[in-house]
């Protein structure tokens, strides 16, 4: 089954609503560690890695662009309504990605952990029941390649360098442990594997991230925390932490002086 | 072998023929020291720039706003890199790094533009930088294409090109606010009440100071701040004018006899302070975040070096 267009979807209400949250999940991700990537703006350690940085925050929030545009083809609000208005209990991102950035091994590590995460889901849906959503995941993969490049590169030398930037790698590494179950949740994932608008399961992606990022932290001389927790708190599901809540009220400062005003 | 004599004059028929000069080419120091104080403050204010509109960045009220500012101050941040670059061929010979070249901005040893010092208070200030401040940049940089320093001139190519964009930018913003709701149109006229001053200043003072004396012999510039800041007034006030929004100067006008602008003179003494020490509402707090940004991080470039040798 291929399905070209949103209002082929919208005829089967229960592919829709699949869709839906599904892109909700996605879009949320990509908007809150864009964001977050922005902060980092005139604040990195050279100002070759600043370009850089925000290179890839702008790919980040173009792509939870491209999610909320398809969200509103489908009969959501419009984007940036999606973006700007909504509540933290209706935000579906994963909670690691909406703390705030502590250190610059902090970011790395989390960035690093998202990409690869990112880029076995972006694969999971590249030849997705629904076009619109394969078509773009080309693309996104194309610009996804070069952020896990960057960032497995920081994460190797800074590793590797040892000394105060391998403990900080490391305390970077555990801080994030507990933190990483419901980047790994997909709500709904039943109806999305049989619709086929995603072609993996999170249970046989999560097992490649391990595996990889198992060879990323031998690699850069790092210590392998053990386990991956289980979904404690569950941002998928509307669980936030305060970090999420302060973050959308500065990104709504001037939004929400007057939503109907055009800026 | 040349005397010290000829080698100055060939030097300056090379300049006076309109010949650029090359990093790699004899100069003489006074043109190399002209040089890097010129290239070292414009490549910081290009990275103290990037802290007003950061400021805005989380805040942009759309998404594709967000895009665009992101893209703005990153834009910023490229070009403090590109001329910091031409600055440290020039600054080899006195052995000077690029950290020398940071640090000196917490030091104190090198100043940036007025208007970075200014504080970034609303979204029509974010949008009022793109498109006044910038467009004062490229006022600015457009005449220093024509600069006898090759490398200077060939990074203020790419500068200027995207320097446009951010008047574009920056216009798009205030053309929204200016045709939207009242307090959209308050916002838009209080920021420019708050710029108007400090993009005079901007500029520079009406004399010609020593130091622009022997940038314009060099032909390193080649027009003087006056006559910079009235290119300004003529492509700006018909722009502001037809916005509907008000330039708090009631001595503004036209001179047709004089065939100049006549305006009332920006408090020279309190900008050149803000400039000189620091003391301007932001001066201190940027210079700070500038400070943490390289200090807090010094561990990650030493740590990069360390894998960079390990790696050989």
């Amino acid at each position: 089954m291929k399905i070209e267009q949103a209002s082929v979807a919208k005829s089967n209400p229960v592919y829709a609503e699949a869709l839906v949250n599904w892109l909700y999940q996605l879009a949320d991700d990509e908007l809150v560690i864009g964001h977050r990537d922005s902060e980092w703006l005139g604040m990195c350690p050279d100002i070759e890695g600043d370009v850089a940085f925000s290179s890839i925050a702008q790919d980040e929030v173009g792509h939870a662009n491209f999610y909320f545009t398809l969200l509103h083809e489908l009969g959501e609000k419009d984007p940036d309504a999606l973006a700007f208005s909504r509540p933290a209990n209706s935000r579906r991102n994963a909670l690691l990605l909406e703390h705030e950035n502590h250190d610059w091994a902090y970011s790395v590590v989390r960035h690093m952990f998202y990409d690869l995460w990112d880029e076995l889901r972006l694969k999971a849906f590249s030849d997705s029941s629904y076009f619109p959503l394969s078509r773009g995941a080309a693309r996104m993969l194309r610009e996804e390649y070069y952020h896990s490049l960057h960032m497995t590169t920081w994460f190797v030398q800074l590793g590797s360098a040892g000394g105060e930037a391998k403990e900080k790698m490391n305390a970077a590494i555990r801080k994030i442990w507990p933190d990483l179950g419901d980047l790994f949740y997909i709500d709904q994932e039943k109806m999305l594997l049989q619709f086929g608008i995603i072609q993996e399961s999170s249970a046989s992606m999560k097992e490649k991230w391990e595996e990889q990022i198992k060879g990323l932290v031998q690699k850069a001389g790092l210590t392998w925390p053990g386990p991956v927790p289980g979904v404690q708190m569950n941002g998928r599901l509307g669980e936030h932490s305060d970090d999420l809540k302060r973050l959308i009220e500065t990104m709504g400062e001037v939004y929400t002086l007057d939503p109907a005003a055009k800026w | 072998m040349l005397t010290e004599e000829a080698r100055f004059q060939a030097f300056m028929d090379r300049i006076n023929r309109g010949e650029k000069i090359e990093a790699t080419d004899w100069m003489p120091e006074e043109y190399r020291l002209l040089l890097i104080k010129l290239i070292h403050m414009h490549g910081v204010s290009e990275i103290m720039g990037a802290y007003p509109e950061k400021e805005w960045v989380p805040k942009a009220p759309t998404l594709k706003r967000k895009l665009a500012i992101m893209a703005k101050v990153q834009d910023e941040v490229g070009h403090g890199q590109l001329l910091l670059r031409v600055v440290e061929d020039l600054a080899a010979p006195l052995n000077k790094t690029r950290e020398d070249l940071i640090e000196d901005i917490y030091k104190n040893k090198v100043k940036f533009h007025n208007v970075f010092h200014m504080e970034a208070r609303s979204w029509a200030d974010a949008g009022l930088i793109g498109w006044l401040v910038d467009g004062a940049a490229i006022t600015i940089q457009a005449s220093l294409l024509q600069s006898s320093y090759g490398p200077y001139a060939r990074v203020l190519k790419r500068v200027c090109a995207e320097e446009s964009f951010h008047m574009k930018h920056g216009e798009s913003i205030i053309l929204a606010l200016a045709t939207g709701t009242p307090e959209q149109r308050k916002m838009l006229q209080e920021a420019l009440d708050y710029w108007w001053e400090s993009l005079l200043f901007f500029f520079g003072p009406r004399e010609i100071t020593p130091a622009v004396d022997r940038m314009l012999y060099y032909r390193i510039r080649v027009l003087t701040n006056e006559e910079l800041r009235q290119k300004y007034l003529d492509k700006y006030v018909p722009r502001i004018q037809s916005l509907g929004i008000k330039i708090p100067d009631p001595q503004l006008r036209f001179d047709r006899e004089k065939n100049c602008w006549v305006y009332t003179d920006p408090d020279w003494d309190r900008f050149s302070r803000m400039v000189h020490f620091n003391e301007g509402p932001k001066s201190r707090e940027r210079v700070e975040m500038r400070r943490q940004a390289h200090e807090d991080q010094r561990w990650v470039r030493e740590a990069l070096l360390r894998a960079r040798k390990q790696a050989v």
